[in-house]
């Protein structure tokens, strides 16, 4: 499934400006600017190490910048309160990497889990409503009772995904959403992104090195490159040009 | 990339050298007071997040069982060989002056005083402690506690105040309940001996137990479950990455609430002393 939506050019949701991450002497993000629109899914690719899961935990508040400002959704997360970064939280997707399902409770309670802690209004119809709905969305509606650890890598992928939309977010965060996968399922996950993005419209952030991953889910490719952004574009755009680095990268992921 | 064996092997062994320098004893100090420094902060944030609301009473009292009711058997086990062995050891220092009558008077003032909070508090050290340390570690290096953050779930809330909460209240419980059962265990050992009865043996028993005694005996408890708490949530909660972290967030949650304890049982004797001898 191809990415075709609407991109509101006018509106940012993500600026980043100056961004620079370390980690003791090694230096991970070093002066990273990128703007992400509203309806946008931007892909970020670049080699591991590169700082692009670091990129993605920063935006989410879950590690502090060295320099540089990050706003999110107008608010500038390293500066906002403790409550107001969890009022901003609630507008945000994060999909881990390992799907980080709570492996001590069922399926039905993951995704009960971020409802019930924040809408302790919402009566049990509702949560159960919304937590069928979810999954029926993602197509494991039938896994409801199951436990983690009892999934397939693609279906928790899947439930990871599904706990995010829980909240109805605005911006979705992906780290790396196909790792590990099998191709199949890697084209199932990429067409959940697509469907996320248009059923709930969110703009999103998706950090990979799977080229067809970014190919069929990004509105916009940004590699990253020691720690700087070294290419934006179009998928075309960035995949004919004629930098050594760039082209180094593509050429190992072997594809037409 | 042309990349000789030898450049490689020179690569690998500047690393090692790197990697393998021993810290000095200044980086030793600087790691002992961050790390001091960054519990008090923890404690703190513990102390705001518990009086704040919404509170969760719900996992509040599933650690409670946890902690409390799923450690009754050990508890039960051990208080019991306490009140036996230690009537058993004391009796031939009392033969000798015929003073086998106060043997129940003798093991409730050492069960209550002492024993039995310190009994139970090293038992939970190692089997509470250890337990939370794993689960929060094996939870932060799994994301688990991240994802809990990013979706505004409050993780500090649900995982660390409603586990010290419940270990700080369920140790003073346990350790009331084993002094109980080791004065059981010493009673059915001064009954075979001594054919006191069983009235007999508990009114000997708590004709020497004062009110400081008790309050002092539940400080201890109080004490040693926040520190139980406190240490386990805070190893755990910053677990490293992998899973090497998880076993070292278990196991120095065990080592230092254990160090901890006895620090606290000498402070705390000695102060009640004070107050009983002023």
């Amino acid at each position: 499934m191809e990415n075709q939506h609407s991109i509101d050019r006018t509106q940012r949701v993500i600026t980043i400006r100056g961004l620079y991450k370390s980690f003791g002497a090694l230096k991970v993000l070093q002066g990273i600017d990128l703007d992400v629109f509203k309806g946008e899914n931007v892909v970020v690719l670049g080699r591991s190490g590169t700082g692009k899961s670091v990129l993605i935990k920063i935006i989410a508040g879950l590690l502090p910048p060295d320099k540089g400002r990050v706003d999110v959704l107008g608010k500038e997360v390293d500066t906002i309160s403790e409550d107001e970064l969890r009022a901003l939280r609630l507008k945000l997707g994060f999909s881990f990497q390992s799907s980080a399902l709570y492996d001590s409770m069922s399926i039905r309670e993951n995704l009960e889990f971020p409802m019930i802690r924040n809408l302790p209004k919402a009566t049990r119809s509702e949560v159960d409503k919304m937590v069928k709905e979810t999954l029926d969305a993602v197509g494991l509606l039938d896994k409801i009772d199951r436990m983690p650890a009892e999934l397939s890598g693609g279906q928790r992928k899947r439930i990871g995904i599904a706990r995010t939309l829980m909240l109805k977010p605005e911006i979705m965060l992906y780290d790396e959403p196909t790792a590990g996968l099998d191709p199949v399922t890697c084209i199932e996950i990429n067409n959940l992104i697509n469907e996320v993005q248009e059923r709930y419209n969110t703009s999103a952030i998706i950090i990979t090195h799977d080229l067809a991953c970014a190919k069929a889910t990004g509105d916009r490719i940004v590699m990253l490159l020691e720690g700087k952004v070294a290419k934006g574009g179009t998928f075309e755009e960035v995949f004919t040009s004629d930098d050594p680095e760039v082209k180094n990268f593509y050429n190992y992921n072997f594809i037409e | 990339m042309p990349c000789s064996i030898h450049s490689f092997q020179f690569k690998t062994n500047s690393l090692k050298d790197e990697t393998l320098k021993k810290p000095g004893i200044k980086d030793r100090l600087e790691d002992l007071f961050t790390g001091i420094y960054d519990a008090y902060r923890f404690i703190l944030r513990f102390l705001k997040q518990a009086v704040r609301p919404p509170f969760d009473f719900q996992e509040i009292i599933r650690q409670c069982y946890e902690i409390g009711y799923k450690s009754l058997p050990l508890i039960t086990l051990t208080g019991f060989v306490t009140g036996i062995v230690f009537t058993k050891q004391s009796r031939p220092s009392l033969v000798v002056f015929g003073a086998t009558s106060w043997l129940p008077s003798l093991i409730a003032i050492a069960m209550v005083r002492a024993l039995a909070p310190l009994v139970t508090a090293l038992i939970c050290a190692g089997k509470v402690g250890s337990n939370i340390g794993a689960e929060l570690g094996s939870m932060k290096v799994t994301e688990q506690i991240d994802a809990m953050e990013v979706s505004a779930a409050r993780p500090f809330k649900f995982l660390v105040v409603t586990r010290i909460i419940a270990s700080t209240f369920m140790i003073p419980v346990l350790a009331m309940y084993c002094a109980f059962v080791g004065l059981l265990g010493s009673f059915l050992n001064v009954h075979q001996n001594e054919k006191t009865s069983f009235v007999t043996f508990f009114a000997d028993a708590f004709e020497q137990i004062s009110f400081l005694d008790l309050g002092t005996s539940l400080v201890k408890a109080f004490s040693f479950g926040f520190t139980i708490g406190v240490v386990a949530c805070y190893k755990g909660f910053n677990a490293a990455q992998g899973t090497q972290g998880v076993g070292k967030a278990a196991n120095t949650s065990v080592v230092i609430s254990m160090f901890l304890i006895f620090i606290e049982e000498l402070v705390i004797v000695q102060v009640s002393n004070w107050i009983r001898y002023f």
